[in-house]
């Protein structure tokens, strides 16, 4: 086998050190009966023949690279610029271990910190950790982490929030003491304020928005970290980090936690993973969050030193203390998404996002101008929108299928109450031609 | 001089006007028929730098020359398993026919990925025992998480609600304790015995109907094998109890015996451990969990079926704990593993952990003549030093790591188990060749004499690096932790400064 | 090491002062050194209940975080603001401007419970040992 070095020579000098005659003489304490297991694994294929076999099963999958797609609904396509994955590809990053020798891990410890600095500057914080699994588990700790930190017990959501992201909420919720109270949504399929408002009372620890919500709508949340804060009860807010370019930030709506979902920042949809979960806060609740945290120090030379922080927090320290149990985290991920930051700038991180937005209102436009599908005419939207037909949304996808487009997702999969309903995503990725094309495909429908 | 000097972050080589990237002009709305208003727009830009490609990759390229790695360096990590990533697993995570896959495309559309993880839960049933596995944790602590709320839903289904106590060895990983205090379970630790293993009558003392399960990593923490497993298993079951598998150190054991086989009830593996995906600096990982017949009904959804020549997805299941995430799963690392398990074929697993087992124990019988072996039997793939000499020269075991750096060789995991004061856990694992251990050898004999004549070299260390020692104590104290938290750091020492 | 005589000691190295029926708590030089350099501490909050022998407060330094047990039972009423924002205090000044909290006390016996100096040095050296 040619990931392992040890030859039949090898093991007889090694054997002969050891002070052995077998090397089952080295497992005489692993009980007989254990041993020998049978292991229904096929025989090796040779890297060829594993390269064709691999070649062939992906050919059976489409996607981007082999329709024109208007998905969306919490991953994304976006141009990812080659430079990205270039870097991500570079050995000394990739197969290097969580940077716990300082010294050993300058690269990674320096990436990380430029990362957490990106993405404050992004979403309007102070702080960010250097990564959660995704955008649903960081939701869900964030919900936790207001909770311990208010000493109440009720979570409130909005139902427009992903459901991915409620799911996963109640999953980590149940058999606590906790409980989680959803907020409905208007027929505009905006966050209905009066409902929150109402349900916002001194046993609520955190309400949790999000926007762009599910439905691609931006809510307009003027005055309501006012009224979380008036009652004692912290606000978290769930983003589209590639929104943040234009659209007003968690700093700017008062919010104190923001999480979200980093996947559109240089990361490829790949069946929704591996994906990168962003966590940020103010500086006050700094202590509390979970997860690994880059910071910035001196060495005994006086010379700049990155290394990791406030590791007393942390499950290899606090143990049954700890305020999460999260080790591994998604650091490769991070890099991705702090090259990408990086390459887009200033100003490229601002025009992407008006380039989204752009390709969303004409797409919104067109289609409304068709006589069978209604849209919200003019709903604020960042890159995807909702699309009301006079057929099941099934049959309109696999109409559309059979013209080489992945139209958009079915609102019934997620909300059975919208059977001819569903959501379109147009991102930078389209030009214009590709966006007439679809109307086009629509229409025929 | 090869490494760079230049320690400025990307934000301190920023120049206005400079671009990184070229997106496209065209613009389909004119800028009038804007429908967002002016409240829910961001008020001040982000302050990203800007910086133009060449720059970006010369940045990311040189800091990447600050790092160890296993494509460049050797790491005899204990319970890390850092093993050698076979390329061909980043040439198939790089097809498009993966990459670019929605997860919300229609299941027709994604049989190929689908085929990927239903036959990687095939291999990984076929090398634990288990029945059943949910591939959705994104990490071995997610996967631990999972696991501990399937023991949870279990024990509340059957009404036994006063079932609040997890019990996890002294020498445990510290997400087993976190994880169970997560999830509110009172954690009671179980002594080891004089050899290392867990203390049956300690274990005897705690066990009782209010327990929920035992965590157990097999070979433990020491490397070593716990032989009355199946006495264990026995004593848990009969009060009622599960019986939690931690698959850290699952690497000792493929081809030689099965948790399955042992009677764990719950597994959880390490992706990025035992199956060779990659580290990444801190992920991602995968973690998936595999369970007997009777807790499937438990597990997370989705779960992938096979149905004829199709595979469907079941995206509700009645007493489902739910989702631990969104989508799949960590499906790019799954694929990856999948691939590895593919080339490698039944010799080959087989011959991971006799190959890892070898070369601990010499590694092991070469170190016992510098060393004190915490243990000193024949261990499994991993095995605990002990530092007791250059106690009087004031050295910790933590110095012999920075001095290792010097000698081209990551540290060993330092100071853990916390069962054995000053401890050095090596795991060399089978990627490594007798040429690379017995450099090892040799730099650690070299270490160790050092330690007497020199004891400053080892205080000082490393010393061939870019960096060395860092102040950590004011890094906790006063949190730099972004551009920002510098300047701001920066300009009020220049005000004292001034004043 | 330096155990003034007019203190109280725990046997999880925590001294405490009396003041009529205020119970001042902080840690012993031997818990300053054993901990080293201190990069946080978690304080209790006023109000807050306190009972003898649990965790009240925490200490965190780099690599590890130690609970600071209550040495006896009550309300806090005052917490030592200044460690926020320079825990370093505790390594330099254990016994003075390193006191953590103050504890309206319950129950006066509980008090007399607590060991004198030269108990705390008795129990300090056979730990050693």
């Amino acid at each position: 086998m040619h990931y392992q070095p040890l030859t039949e020579n090898d093991k007889q000098v090694m054997l002969r050190e050891i002070g052995v005659d077998r090397f089952e003489d080295l497992l005489r304490g692993i009980p007989a009966s254990l041993r020998n297991p049978p292991m229904p694994l096929p025989e090796a294929l040779p890297e060829g023949e594993l390269q064709r076999l691999l070649k062939k099963i992906a050919d059976k999958n489409e996607g981007a690279h082999s329709m024109l797609s208007f998905l969306g609904g919490g991953s994304y396509e976006h141009f990812i610029p080659a430079a990205v994955q270039s870097v991500l590809s570079r050995h000394e990053f990739y197969t290097a271990y969580t940077p716990y020798q300082p010294e050993a891990s300058q690269g990674s410890l320096q990436a990380i910190f430029e990362f957490q600095s990106l993405i404050t500057e992004l979403v309007g914080l102070e702080v960010s950790n250097a990564s959660h699994y995704d955008g649903a588990t960081s939701l869900a700790e964030a919900g936790l982490m207001a909770l311990r930190h208010t000493g109440r017990s009720k979570i409130l959501i909005s139902q427009a929030t992903h459901p991915h992201y409620r799911q996963v909420l109640r999953t980590y919720v149940e058999g606590t003491s906790f409980q989680i109270e959803e907020i409905p949504f208007e027929p505009s399929k905006s966050l209905s304020r009066s409902a929150l408002l109402e349900a916002l009372t001194d046993q609520v620890g955190a309400v949790i928005l999000q926007t762009p919500n599910f439905f691609g709508v931006i809510e307009d949340l003027e005055g309501i970290a006012e009224r979380v804060h008036e009652l004692g009860a912290l606000l978290i807010l769930a983003v589209n980090p590639i929104s943040l370019g234009v659209l007003r930030t968690p700093g700017e709506w008062g919010a104190d936690i923001a999480v979200g979902e980093g996947q559109p920042l240089g990361i490829p949809t790949h069946l929704g993973g591996p994906y990168l979960g962003l966590f940020t806060t103010s500086r006050a609740l700094m202590r509390k969050i979970p997860g690994r945290l880059a910071g910035m120090t001196k060495d005994a030379q006086g010379r700049r030193t990155f290394c990791l922080t406030l590791q007393a927090r942390e499950q290899h320290i606090r143990r049954e203390k700890a305020s999460s149990n999260i080790c591994t985290n998604q650091a490769l991920c991070a890099l991705a998404a702090c090259v990408y930051m990086t390459l887009m700038g200033k100003e490229g991180i601002r025009r992407v996002g008006e380039l989204n937005m752009d390709r969303a209102a004409y797409l919104r436009q067109q289609i409304g101008n068709l006589k069978q599908f209604q849209v919200e005419k003019d709903q604020p939207v960042f890159n995807e929108f909702v699309v009301r037909g006079q057929k099941s949304s099934e049959e309109i996808q696999a109409a559309l299928h059979k013209q080489g487009i992945l139209g958009g997702v079915p609102l019934s999969r997620f909300y059975p109450q919208f059977k001819n309903e569903f959501l379109v995503c147009a991102t930078e990725t389209k030009t214009r031609g590709d966006l007439d094309r679809f109307v086009e495909a629509l229409a025929r429908c | 001089m090869l490494i760079s000097k230049d320690d400025r972050l990307s934000f301190e080589k920023s120049s206005p006007g400079r671009h990184g990237v070229t997106l496209p002009k065209e613009r389909c709305m004119p800028e009038a028929a804007r429908t967002v208003p002016e409240h829910l727009l961001r008020q001040k830009p982000a302050e990203f730098p800007e910086l133009t490609e060449p720059e970006v990759v010369r940045h990311f390229v040189n800091l990447s020359r600050k790092n160890f790695s296993i494509d460049t360096h050797f790491y005899p990590l204990g319970s890390c398993s850092m093993k050698y990533n076979p390329k061909i697993n980043e040439w198939a995570a790089a097809l498009d026919g993966f990459a670019q896959v929605h997860p919300l495309q229609p299941v027709d559309t994604i049989q190929g990925y689908l085929q990927v993880l239903f036959e990687l839960e095939e291999l990984l049933k076929g090398v634990t025992g288990m029945d059943h596995f949910s591939l959705q944790p994104a990490a071995g602590a997610h996967g631990e998480l999972t696991g501990l709320m399937l023991v949870h839903a279990y024990h509340q289904a059957k009404g036994e609600v006063k079932r609040r106590r997890v019990l996890v060895p002294d020498s445990s990983h510290g997400t087993n304790p976190a994880t169970a205090a997560f999830l509110g379970y009172d954690v009671v630790e179980i002594q080891s015995d004089a050899r290392g293993r867990v203390d049956l009558a300690d274990l005897a003392k705690h066990l009782d109907d209010g327990v929920a399960c035992l965590m157990l990593t097999n070979p433990n923490t020491l490397g070593l094998f716990e032989e009355d497993i199946l006495k264990i298993k026995k004593m848990v079951h009969d009060v009622g109890g599960l019986l939690y598998y931690d698959g850290a150190n699952l690497n000792a054991l493929l081809g030689i015996a099965r948790p399955g086989d042992m009677g764990f009830d719950i597994v959880h593996l390490n992706l990025h451990k035992t199956f060779s995906t990659p580290h990444g600096g801190g992920g991602p990982g995968a973690g998936p969990v595999g369970v007997k017949a009777f807790l499937e009904p438990f597990l997370p959804v989705p779960r992938i079926r096979k149905e004829g020549e199709q595979f469907v997805v079941l995206e509700k299941s009645e007493r489902s704990i739910g989702r631990v995430k969104s989508f799949f799963g960590n499906s790019g690392i799954l694929l990856r593993a999948y691939v590895y398990i593919r080339s490698l074929g039944l010799q080959g697993v087989r011959q991971v952990s006799e190959h890892a087992i070898l070369n601990a124990n010499y590694l092991k019988e070469k170190l016992k003549k510098i060393f004190t072996v915490a243990v000193d039997e024949p261990c499994m793939h991993e095995f605990v030093l002990r530092l007791d000499a250059g106690v009087a020269q004031g050295i910790h075991v933590g110095d012999i790591g920075k001095r290792l750096l010097d000698y081209g060789i990551h540290a060993p995991t330092v100071s853990f188990p916390l069962v054995v004061p000053e401890a050095l856990m090596v795991e060399p694992t089978e990627s490594e060749s007798r040429e690379t251990l017995e450099q090892f050898v040799d730099a650690l004999q070299k270490i160790r004499q050092e330690m007497i004549a020199n004891p400053e070299l080892l205080k000082k260390a490393p010393h061939t690096l870019p960096v060395s020692r860092p102040d950590e104590v004011t890094a906790a104290r006063k949190p730099i932790l972004t551009y920002r938290d510098y300047l701001r750091e920066k300009s009020s020492a220049q005000t004292v400064l001034s004043s | 090491m330096n155990f003034p005589p007019e203190l109280r000691y725990t046997s999880s190295h925590e001294w405490a002062k009396k003041e009529g029926n205020i119970v001042r708590v902080g840690i012993t030089e031997y818990a300053q050194k054993e901990i080293s350099d201190v990069v946080f501490v978690e304080l209790p909050k006023v109000n807050q209940k306190t009972e003898q022998g649990k965790a009240a407060a925490v200490v965190e330094s780099v690599k590890a975080a130690f609970d600071i047990y209550a040495p006896v039972s009550g309300k806090v009423v005052r917490v030592d603001q200044v460690l926020e924002s320079d825990p370093a205090i505790i390594n330099k000044d254990p016994y003075g401007d390193g006191w953590f909290f103050e504890i309206e006390m319950d129950k006066s016996s509980e008090w007399d419970a607590l060991m004198s100096a030269d108990d705390y040095a008795k129990l300090l050296k056979q730990s050693v040992k």
